[in-house]
């Protein structure tokens, strides 16, 4: 009974959208105020709705309800109950549904609380969430429901794939998707603004908190995914440049532009059209993302399944929301009027040269994903990896964090040279310092080199702007720019100090033989078989000494599940503050010997120390805000109340 | 500098300059994307045209029965790959996939040598059911069985 609650629910949902829909394309025209009335409240209801049908989905999974087709395909009775929940959306049917629950949770808040943009924009915008919102109920009804019931319930489900049996990645998932989806806040408000031309300050500040936020839920994503990839596959990297990984770093790209563009808006109101085209792209990139990752077009543990009615299902969407957003913003750009002027040497134009590298770097990332399908629907079969992405986005991406350095140091409008040339004198100096130092010491890669260097100038550069203020009275957004800033400077460390100076050790060993890595001497203490609730092991006992110093234990395994069978190789972490000692074990080898793996990396959990940092900032920037818009409302209501009072 | 610019003109100059670079960067990612896409081939191919020494490619097929030897140093194996027509040998050196067996299906990642065997950095096997390396997947059904046939 429950899963029909939840389809009903769906489909109510999915009828509310096209209500919505239709009542803001009539609201808008004149005397159309009886049907914009129904807008926001068909929003808060289709929430409402679509996080019942959510919630049943999760009911469903939590009791193993092996009479839903979903359930007994990706459940398991076995399975601890963290992993219960995290089969929901661990499969497509139930990801796509909480694509399109994060979206009506959204389009939901903006009509229950947003009444600073004129009422006509905000129908509009509505309206633009709803159009989209509509497409997804479509693609889920029609060719992903997650309610189907089976004729016969199954005996018992088919488990989930124990690659993703793993506390870290159950709120992977809802955390991208809530970053990607959020977007489309953004992709709505600039849609709406096109519609009723009112590309205005306030327009972005409207939106701001709404991209800091989906922005934050991005970073962190991609952070645990990255982390995930890391200790889950056992291959000691942190990124492979995956177009799945690529998926969830271009809308990150695109959002971090529209992020930095918006506050040049609210703040100067410049920047209005590329703000707008920034908007439509960002949330573009989302929904190319989800097309290439739920497509089954590229083959990874994230395309659940394979079946190519859905991907053309899922294009043809693409094709009619982006390239209809385009074609407004082409034929509504040249009406909207020029904002302010700035002069180059200012922080918008900073801004501006962030914006333009920020582009650059994201048609890099997405002309090398989309490459390899390109060549192969003319046959040929192409890999496209780090040899492409690193050196051809670094062209880019060296140069934006040279101008990060100075960028926060400059005056809005105008700025003279002579005014800031003691701070960028001081950035260089202790830029060309570190690269110096370093090749010197250790003579390491040129990319890395580089990457060193520049950490260390965006790291002062970050920190100067505090210089000869009140650190008490600083505002917090500034704050948020501070501390995001400083962690790009801590994760480029991590990234280029682990590239130059990780260390690797493979070697077949006996047990109690001692191997060096770097500083590290390990002993092979003992291998053991262990059990789990749905897997046995083989367990390496590792005593790692730092230096000659104490032992510590380190227990790599390798891991087999049965439900499905699969291998897996769970890496075992030493963590210092100074970096990491990865080790995995391998297969027995002849004469009683392991395999094992072995690496020490230098400094690479800073490169996610650095990503927590970003989304602190971004968190910081977005507190200080919501806590000013507040006060704002707060004063606005006081000076009415005492206008009405006699 | 931008003083000297008309008014009118900025707005004109920011939206060219962010269209040579955009535009450039395009440029500069397909002229990399011609010189350093690796590709895929499989053993008669690899034979037939070898890429350059040292070019990072990908090499696909069947692990031939009885090829597989470990080293001495018990974590170097060296194989041949094979799809029928041609056999490439190939050397390894790391932690094996669960699922790599004389007999399977295997892609191999890594360099061709100048002595003719192929210097593998990475392999990826059939890993479960839900996840293969694409190239594997689309062996036609007749390959696989000439492959296997020819390994037995």
């Amino acid at each position: 009974m429950i899963a029909e609650l939840g389809l009903a629910a769906l489909w109510l949902a999915a009828a509310l959208a096209g209500l919505q829909l239709i009542a803001g394309a009539l609201g808008l025209r004149e005397g159309g105020a009886g049907m914009a009335a129904l807008v926001r409240p068909a929003a808060v209801v289709q929430a409402l709705l679509c996080a019942l049908a959510f919630g049943v989905l999760l009911l469903l999974f939590v009791r193993t309800d092996l009479s839903v087709a979903l359930v007994a395909r990706n459940s398991h009775s076995d399975k601890p109950l963290i992993f219960k929940l995290a089969g929901t959306w661990g499969n497509h049917e139930g990801s796509m549904l909480l694509w399109v629950s994060v979206m009506a949770l959204a389009g939901g808040l903006i009509a229950f609380l947003e009444r600073r943009l004129p009422e006509r924009t905000m129908i509009a915008t509505l309206g633009a969430q709803a159009f989209v919102a509509v497409g997804f109920y479509a693609f889920l009804l029609a060719s992903s429901n997650p309610f189907e019931r089976l004729p016969v319930p199954a005996a018992e489900g088919m488990g989930l794939n124990p690659l993703l049996q793993d506390v870290g990645l159950a709120f992977h998932p809802p955390t991208l998707y809530v970053g990607y989806v959020g977007l489309s806040v953004a992709f709505s408000f600039a849609v709406g603004a096109l519609l009723t031309r009112q590309v205005t300050p306030d327009f972005a500040k409207v939106m701001r908190p709404w991209v800091l936020g989906a922005w934050i839920f991005l970073t962190l994503g991609i952070t645990a995914g990255s982390y995930w990839a890391y200790y889950e596959l056992g291959w000691g990297g942190w990124w492979f440049w995956d177009p799945v990984e690529n998926a969830s770093l271009m809308p990150w790209l695109a959002a971090t532009a529209l992020l930095h563009s918006a506050s040049v808006l609210a703040s100067r109101d410049a920047l209005r059209a590329w703000t707008i085209m920034l908007g439509v792209v960002a949330f573009s990139m989302s929904m190319i993302g989800t097309f290439l990752v739920r497509s089954g077009i590229l083959t990874s543990v994230h395309a659940f399944a394979v079946d190519p009615e859905r991907g053309s299902f899922i294009l043809v969407l693409l094709a009619i929301y982006i390239g209809g957003a385009l074609l407004l913003f082409a034929i509504r750009a040249g009406t909207i009027a020029e904002g302010e002027r700035f002069s180059i040497l200012s922080r918008e134009g900073a801004l501006v040269v962030n914006n333009v590298a920020l582009s650059a770097i994201l048609g890099i990332v997405l002309l090398g994903t989309l490459y390899p399908l390109l060549t192969e629907a003319f046959g040929v079969r192409v890999s496209v990896g780090p040899p492409y992405f690193n050196p051809v986005g670094a062209v880019f991406f060296l140069p934006m964090l040279g101008v990060l350095a100075i960028g926060p140091l400059l005056r809005w409008r105008r700025d003279s040279f002579e005014r800031i040339q003691p701070s960028v004198v001081a950035i260089a100096v202790v830029g060309v310092a570190v690269l110096a130092g370093v090749y010197f010491l250790a003579g390491i890669a040129l990319l890395p080199l580089l990457g060193m260097a520049l950490a260390a100038a965006v790291a002062i550069g970050s920190v100067l702007p505090l210089r000869g203020r009140s650190l008490r009275r600083l505002p917090l957004p500034v704050w948020g720019m501070v501390v995001a800033h400083f962690g790009v400077a801590v994760a480029l460390f991590g990234m280029a100090a682990d590239t130059a100076f990780q260390q690797e050790r493979l070697v077949a060993a006996q047990v109690g033989e001692t191997v060096e890595d770097g500083p590290w001497s390990i002993t092979l203490v003992s291998v053991e078989p262990v059990a789990g609730p749905n897997w046995t092991a083989l367990e390496a006992t590792l005593h790692a000494r730092y230096k000659g110093g104490e032992p510590s234990v380190v227990q790599p395994q390798a891991r087999s599940f049965w439900t499905p069978p699969q291998e897996t190789s769970e890496a075992a972490l030493l963590t210092r503050w100074n970096g990491q000692l990865y080790s995995v074990i391998g297969g027995e080898a002849e004469g009683g010997r392991w395999q094992l793996r072995l690496w020490w990396k230098p400094f690479v959990t800073w490169i996610w120390y650095g990503g927590v940092l970003i989304a602190l900032g971004g968190l910081l920037a977005l507190v200080g805000r919501l806590a000013g818009d507040l006060k704002r409302r707060s004063a606005q209501a006081q000076i009415a109340a005492r206008r009405a009072a006699p | 500098m931008n003083a000297a610019l008309k008014p009118k003109h900025q707005r004109l100059a920011l939206l060219a300059v962010a269209l040579v670079v955009v535009f450039g960067a395009v440029l500069l990612a397909m002229w990399a994307l011609r010189n350093q896409a690796s590709y895929f081939y499989v053993p008669s191919d690899m034979v037939a045209t070898p890429p350059e020494p040292g070019q990072a490619v990908r090499l696909g097929g069947m692990v031939e029965a009885g090829s597989l030897r470990t080293r001495p140093d018990g974590v170097t194996v060296d194989f041949v790959v094979g799809d029928g027509e041609a056999r490439v040998p190939v050397v390894f050196s790391g932690i094996v996939p669960d699922l790599f067996v004389e007999g399977s299906g295997v892609v191999a990642e890594g360099s061709l040598r100048a002595d003719g065997t192929f210097l593998a950095t990475n392999l990826l096997a059939k890993h479960d059911e839900n996840y293969m390396p694409r190239e594997l997947e689309e062996m036609t059904a007749a390959q696989k069985r000439e492959t296997i046939a020819e390994a037995e």
